[in-house]
């Protein structure tokens, strides 16, 4: 089994990273075709779990424990055979 | 009776001997406290969680220390009601471990900040700060990349009403003056009970005047 999980910065808290890269790819000539770059995370875990449920579960005790600041983050979990 | 300072080092804390050296200036005694170790000795006065790059920075600035066997301790300790005081990584330690609210961000402009800067004290009600006065401009430096401090709205009233926030940074002038994007510029902050510190700057770095500032000396002896 195994888990991708995405981080980013929640809406409304500033991604400076992203705002970084979006001015970056501006100066490169992108102006035209991007809107908007937003800059995050992602942490890919194999996991031991057998069932799909019980990977979520724990995977969501990780992202709230450790793996996401929830404070300023938001996280999104995949899991996969 | 001379306080005794306990300063708590993980691996890749770099500033535990300058902030020993500081305390010991003022006449502390002072002990290292390795992160496996479990307990605070009962005879400690104030408890540091010193500046530097706690576990290499992986994951968030602090978010690994937060599980290391001494923070337990530290937590334990600091729920008794007894004071603790994180500079640096260790104010990013003690958010990332809900003993201060809040959350640290990369620093608006994506640069590591080293230098000196002016800093504004918002409320001095407190112990760690009971020897300066309201509006009072300090100079502390100040280096970190991820010292963009951030609480929501709500959080931020909280912080007010309670006279929470205890230092922002400023010019020379006490204007506003904020180098990282921090909310309200906010460098230093405490916990609703006045027993938790945090700051971005480095007063243990401001003890000596070859050093460009003693204004620190001030900011520590409040602990005295």
């Amino acid at each position: 089994m195994k888990a991708t999980v995405n981080i980013f910065l929640k809406d409304g808290v500033l991604d400076s990273q992203g705002k970084a890269v979006h001015h970056g790819l501006d100066s490169l000539g992108f102006a035209e075709s991007v809107a908007d770059v937003r800059v995050g995370r992602q942490i890919v875990l194999k996991l031991k779990s057998t069932t799909k449920e019980e990977a979520e579960k724990e995977v969501t005790k990780m992202c709230e424990s450790l793996l996401a600041n929830t404070v300023i983050e938001d996280y999104s979990i995949e899991i996969t055979e | 009776m001379s306080k005794k300072v306990a300063i708590v080092q993980f691996p890749g804390t770099n500033c535990e001997l300058d902030t020993k050296y500081a305390f010991e200036k003022l006449g502390c005694k002072t002990e290292i406290v390795w992160h496996q170790d479990t307990a605070i000795g009962s005879d400690v006065d104030l408890v540091v969680i010193p500046g530097g790059f706690s576990y290499g920075d992986y994951l968030r600035s602090g978010a690994i220390a937060r599980f290391s066997p001494v923070m337990n301790a530290v937590k334990e300790y600091a729920d008794s009601g007894r004071d603790v005081l994180g500079i640096c990584n260790g104010f990013q330690v003690l958010v990332e471990s809900h003993l201060l609210p809040g959350a640290m961000k990369r620093n608006d402009n994506l640069h590591f900040i080293s230098k000196h800067h002016n800093l504004k004290v918002e409320n001095s009600d407190n112990k760690f700060l009971s020897k300066m006065d309201n509006d009072e401009v300090v100079n502390i430096p100040i280096a970190h990349a991820e010292g963009n401090y951030y609480i929501d709205d709500a959080g931020l009233q909280e912080l007010k009403e309670n006279n929470q926030i205890l230092l922002t940074y400023c010019d020379e002038n006490g204007e506003v003056s904020n180098p990282n994007g921090s909310v309200e510029s906010i460098a230093g902050i405490c916990n609703k009970q006045k027993n938790v510190f945090g700051l971005m700057p480095h007063p243990e770095r401001a003890v000596d005047s070859i050093l460009g500032s003693e204004d620190g000396i001030k900011m520590l002896e409040g602990f005295l």
